[in-house]
């Protein structure tokens, strides 16, 4: 049924400055999964976000929302980009950038609507941001700072949540809270999330699929469907090994003289 | 009050034009400046005040009012940076140097011209210095009407211009035009500058642009509260500028009052350095007070 996919991305080509960035790029997201868009730096998975948003012109190929083309004012699509830098004295509160989330994009004179700050307190609520609620936004922790950027992206109430590196940044522990916090999102309001990262173990428990990026093409479909050498490899274009040692996926430059153990002791090997 | 405001300060026509004139612009500059600084384009306002003084300067010769010299320079200028690239940040520093350049160059053309016509130096010092007590009284009306649409044009896309500011790649991906917000807000940081040429000065104006709301973005933790309190500011620089400036008259011997610009721009300084003393002082006392302003979290 790939008229009900909530997104279709078709055939997908994208060039920029010249230089191919994406080929031939197919995949569709359902309602309420938890997809991950994985790849190293260059694989081109911001580029693909960006196509998914209306940002970035496709040579060919299309972006159907509801299998409707997707435009730029549509609201069932929400953003957390890699880096938002906020000054330390830039004078909005948490609860405020959060607001700006469900108006941010309107004109006009009208004052803030009041029911809008009841949503606004249960989206705090909902990413545990409470606490913070009323201090400046620059002045928080990247993790505190990821949170309230998530708040602002899910207050519209999209259907689709795009994220772009959220976890790069952070560390382990906080990171782990980030991906808790979002699994428990998306089971609760029902939305899909895509989300890109260049670290596919963190994401293995809460994964219902596996977008893999390589050389500007991709790969999709259940992780174990995924993550095998014999797809790996023809992404990429050379032999890769998938090795899976105490419960995390290693994709490694295959060398037919090695076998798992040799490389799971030279980590340097691990081009993932 | 005497030994403070001269017998006939209220009732003089061109103090009480000074007044009325200088609150407005203070208010408008304020407003728009609090956004100028938020987006880091306080190189471009600037760059806009030598496109103004060129403008203003071209009005004098032309025999039009300087007001309309001051804004209609600096929309252009605007739309001249515009084209050449204030999207990137680099861009927009090379933009902007480009325009100053140019800009300067034509003022230096121009004020050259005006020497040789009156061969006195009173028009030069009032385009580049301004003076808001010798503000034409018609030329008021005009600049009620412009502040007020300016105010009215920031309220109207304060949202998306505040998105844009905070981040241009979220505000893009909500669907909003980012480029012509940015380029809506040019506009209205033109028109600032030309108003506030008329009462400072075209070189001056920066001052009234950036001082007041640099110093409330010190001390205000909100966006409503920094407009205030860089509107409050402002007024009270150039309401004491044009106080103080009257009272000069009567300073020296001579009967010589110093220029009112000078005042208003020395008041902009003494109260930035003063909100930045109170800044450094309340974060000092809060750092060292307060244990830790965040509940400690404890890892697992």
């Amino acid at each position: 049924m790939a008229g009900s996919d909530l997104l279709r991305v078709r055939d997908v080509d994208v060039s920029i400055a010249g230089r191919v960035v994406l080929r031939d790029v197919n995949f569709s997201i359902d309602h309420g999964e938890f997809t991950g868009l994985i790849g190293s730096n260059g694989a081109g998975k911001t580029t693909l976000l960006r196509v998914i948003l209306g940002l970035q012109d496709v040579v060919s190929g299309e972006v159907l929302v509801h299998g409707a083309p997707m435009t730029r004012s549509n609201n069932s699509v929400g953003y957390v980009p890699q880096k938002v830098v906020f000054e330390p004295d830039l004078p909005v509160r948490v609860r405020d950038f959060v607001a700006l989330g469900i108006d941010g994009h309107r004109f006009g004179l009208a004052r803030r609507a009041k029911a809008t700050n009841e949503v606004v307190d249960e989206m705090l609520e909902a990413v545990e941001a409470t606490a913070f609620a009323t201090r400046r936004i620059g002045s928080l922790s990247g993790g505190e700072q990821q949170r309230v950027l998530i708040a602002h992206a899910l207050v519209s109430r999209p259907e689709l949540l795009l994220l772009d590196e959220p976890l790069a940044n952070l560390d382990p522990g906080s990171a782990q809270e980030i991906i808790e916090l979002l699994h428990s999102v998306v089971t609760k309001q029902r939305v899909a999330l895509l989300l890109s990262s260049h670290e596919m173990n963190p994401l293995l428990p809460v994964m219902d699929r596996v977008i893999y990026a390589a050389n500007g093409r991709v790969a999709s479909g259940t992780t174990d469907e995924v993550v095998r050498p014999d797809v790996l490899s023809a992404l990429y274009g050379h032999h890769v090994d998938v090795v899976r040692v105490h419960g995390r996926v290693l994709v490694v430059a295959g060398d037919h003289q090695h076998d798992a153990r040799d490389v799971a002791d030279h980590p340097d090997l691990v081009i993932e | 009050m005497r030994w403070l405001f001269e017998p006939g300060l209220f009732a003089n026509g061109s103090v009480r034009t000074a007044l009325v004139l200088g609150a407005l612009v203070a208010v408008v500059s304020a407003v728009v400046g609090v956004f100028t600084v938020l987006r880091g384009q306080s190189f471009a306002g600037h760059a806009l005040t030598d496109v103004a003084t060129a403008g203003g300067a071209a009005a004098s010769l032309a025999v039009v009012a300087p007001l309309f010299g001051f804004v209609g320079a600096g929309v252009l200028g605007a739309g001249a940076m515009d084209a050449i690239g204030v999207q990137r940040v680099k861009d927009r520093d090379v933009a902007t140097g480009v325009v100053l350049g140019a800009a300067t160059g034509l003022s230096a053309l121009f004020l050259y011209l005006i020497t040789l016509s009156t061969s006195t130096t009173g028009t030069t010092q009032l385009i580049l210095f301004g003076s808001v007590f010798s503000v034409e009284p018609s030329t008021v009306p005009d600049a009620v009407v412009l502040g007020l649409l300016v105010l009215v044009g920031l309220t109207l896309i304060r949202r998306p211009l505040l998105m844009s500011s905070i981040s241009p790649e979220l505000a893009a991906a909500r669907g909003i035009r980012v480029r012509w917000v940015g380029v809506g807000f040019m506009v209205m940081l033109a028109v600032a500058v030309g108003l506030s040429a008329i009462v400072i000065g075209s070189i001056l104006s920066t001052a009234l642009l950036i001082g007041p709301p640099a110093s409330s973005l010190k001390v205000a933790g909100r966006l409503s509260r920094a407009f205030v309190l860089a509107s409050a500011l402002g007024v009270i620089a150039t309401w004491w500028g044009v106080v103080l400036a009257y009272d000069s008259y009567y300073w020296f011997a001579s009967r010589r009052g110093l220029p009112v610009s000078f005042f208003v721009v020395m008041l902009v300084m003494v109260e930035f350095v003063v909100t930045n003393l109170y800044a450094r002082w309340r974060y000092w006392r809060v750092g060292t007070a307060v244990a830790s302003p965040r509940p400690t979290k404890v890892e697992a």
